[in-house]
């Protein structure tokens, strides 16, 4: 949490994916069909939770050994995803969650509602997470997901990726989204990244190869850097905030 | 052209695994297992001990089994992050039936922007398959008309007859033999019945 509390600039709704997306049909009967309600940010939308590195375990940001049921590491090609987080004036995001799951090498996830063919790894969970230092800065181990099929129109294709949830410091800066991998053909296929209509805000979540980093004979690393809401200057302000 | 700053990461689908990464042990997975993110408060947080539950309807009148909550609100004062309630929650539907139920305690009016007092609120937000990006609403309680009917933000929704959808309605009797008070909150994502979600 910040003690600042001050408003947040607008979300540019026609960057994000519109709600009604009906190539990726289960949007059709889950999106709002009436337009959404303006609201000004009151507290409760300026504040957000403190989860912080007193809830975490020192494991929860490597995915190769937090799950390990049989013995050894989980199965794939070893990788470290890394990045800053930082908000739309370019300031570092302090303190924030940041929550990762993913399917293991093989495309499969460990979900009761996943039946793909592909055989569940004995020691990958899938889940990880960790905090962003005073720099924004984030970092996790894990294994590249492969991709899947699934049931959207006959066996579309999930290229390889990895979900993110980001707190930032305040409820209205809550994302949840999605990491692609450089150079992968069906990224321009997915119909889920599809409901995004700007390639330049495809690209963003696009993480690159970072050989810079690379850790010698044992990974390989991307760089996924994202982008959460910043707050406004209040010039002039004069309206009580009451905290 | 307007300044150009740094444009927000896109938002995509948390999707139908979404509970791997954010509620472990409720995906069947075995870790934090001691993790109970949907009891906000049990005995011992000064405030009245509550419970909301409900039920996200799709535009077809199925329930959303996959859908992903989170609430956030002020302690019984009307303070947010106050010392030992962190007044944040998450639940996931029940994979039967839809259901969702918070265990918390009556939030306490806050102010709005200009200062007047908003009625005692949570904010909730939905993540599930098929939303592209969260749906951000409020739950408001059916036994305190008084302060919903001067809250700024249900006055500011333009449709009188939607600002209904989001107050919660206290069930009689109490949850299985218990004496705290239920709140039923049903989402309908689509129809005459259709939630108001914010843009904010
Ligand atoms: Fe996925």
């Amino acid at each position: 949490m910040s003690s600042d509390t001050g408003e947040f600039a607008r979300r540019d709704r026609a960057w994000h994916p519109p709600a009604f997306t009906p190539p990726y049909k289960t949007s059709v009967l889950r999106s709002p069909g009436k337009a959404l309600v303006s609201l000004r940010q009151s507290i409760g939308e300026r504040t957000g939770p403190v989860l912080g590195h007193g809830d975490l375990d020192p494991l929860d940001n490597d995915l190769i050994r937090n799950y390990i049921t049989t013995g050894g590491e989980a199965i794939g090609e070893r990788i470290i995803v890394h990045g800053r987080v930082v908000d739309e004036m370019g300031r570092p995001v302090k303190g924030s969650l940041v929550e990762v799951w993913q399917a293991n090498a093989g495309g499969r996830y460990r979900h009761g509602n996943d039946h793909y063919l592909a055989p569940l790894d004995p020691n990958f969970g899938g889940c990880g997470r960790c905090v962003t230092d005073d720099d924004g800065r984030y970092f996790f181990r894990t294994i590249k997901p492969g991709p899947y099929p699934w049931m959207n129109h006959n066996s579309d294709w999930r290229p390889s990726h990895i979900h993110f949830s980001l707190f930032g410091n305040a409820f209205a800066q809550r994302l949840v989204t999605q990491m692609y991998f450089e150079g992968d053909p069906l990224i321009p296929l997915c119909p889920i990244i599809g409901t995004i209509r700007d390639k330049a805000a495809v690209d963003m979540l696009v993480a690159k190869l970072d050989m810079n980093e690379m850790v010698p004979f044992d990974s390989l690393v991307y760089r996924f850097d994202i982008v959460l809401r910043g707050r406004r200057s209040t010039f002039f302000e004069n309206r009580p905030e009451g905290n | 052209m307007p300044v150009q700053y740094l444009k927000e990461t896109p938002s995509q689908t948390g999707g139908p695994y979404v509970h791997i990464g954010c509620l472990p042990h409720f995906a069947g997975l075995n870790l934090r297992t001691q993790e109970k993110l949907h009891v906000l408060a049990g005995g011992g947080v000064p405030g009245e001990q509550i419970r909301i539950e409900g039920v996200v309807w799709d535009g077809s009148g199925h329930p959303l089994r996959d859908v992903m909550l989170e609430l956030w609100q002020a302690d019984s004062t009307g303070a947010y992050n106050a010392p030992g309630f962190r007044g944040w929650g998450r639940v996931g539907a029940d994979p039967q039936t839809g259901l969702w139920g918070f265990e918390t305690i009556r939030p306490g009016a806050t102010p709005w922007i200009d200062s007047r007092p908003q009625a005692p609120h949570c904010s909730l937000l939905l993540f599930a398959r098929g939303i592209n990006i969260h749906l951000h609403t409020r739950v408001y309680f059916d036994d305190r008309p008084e302060a919903n009917a001067a809250d700024p933000a249900l006055l500011s929704i333009e449709l009188v007859n939607r600002r209904q959808t989001l107050i919660a309605t206290r069930q009689a009797g109490g949850q299985g033999g218990s004496d705290v008070p239920t709140f039923r909150f049903d989402v309908h994502l689509q129809g005459d019945k259709e939630t108001v979600f914010f843009d904010c």
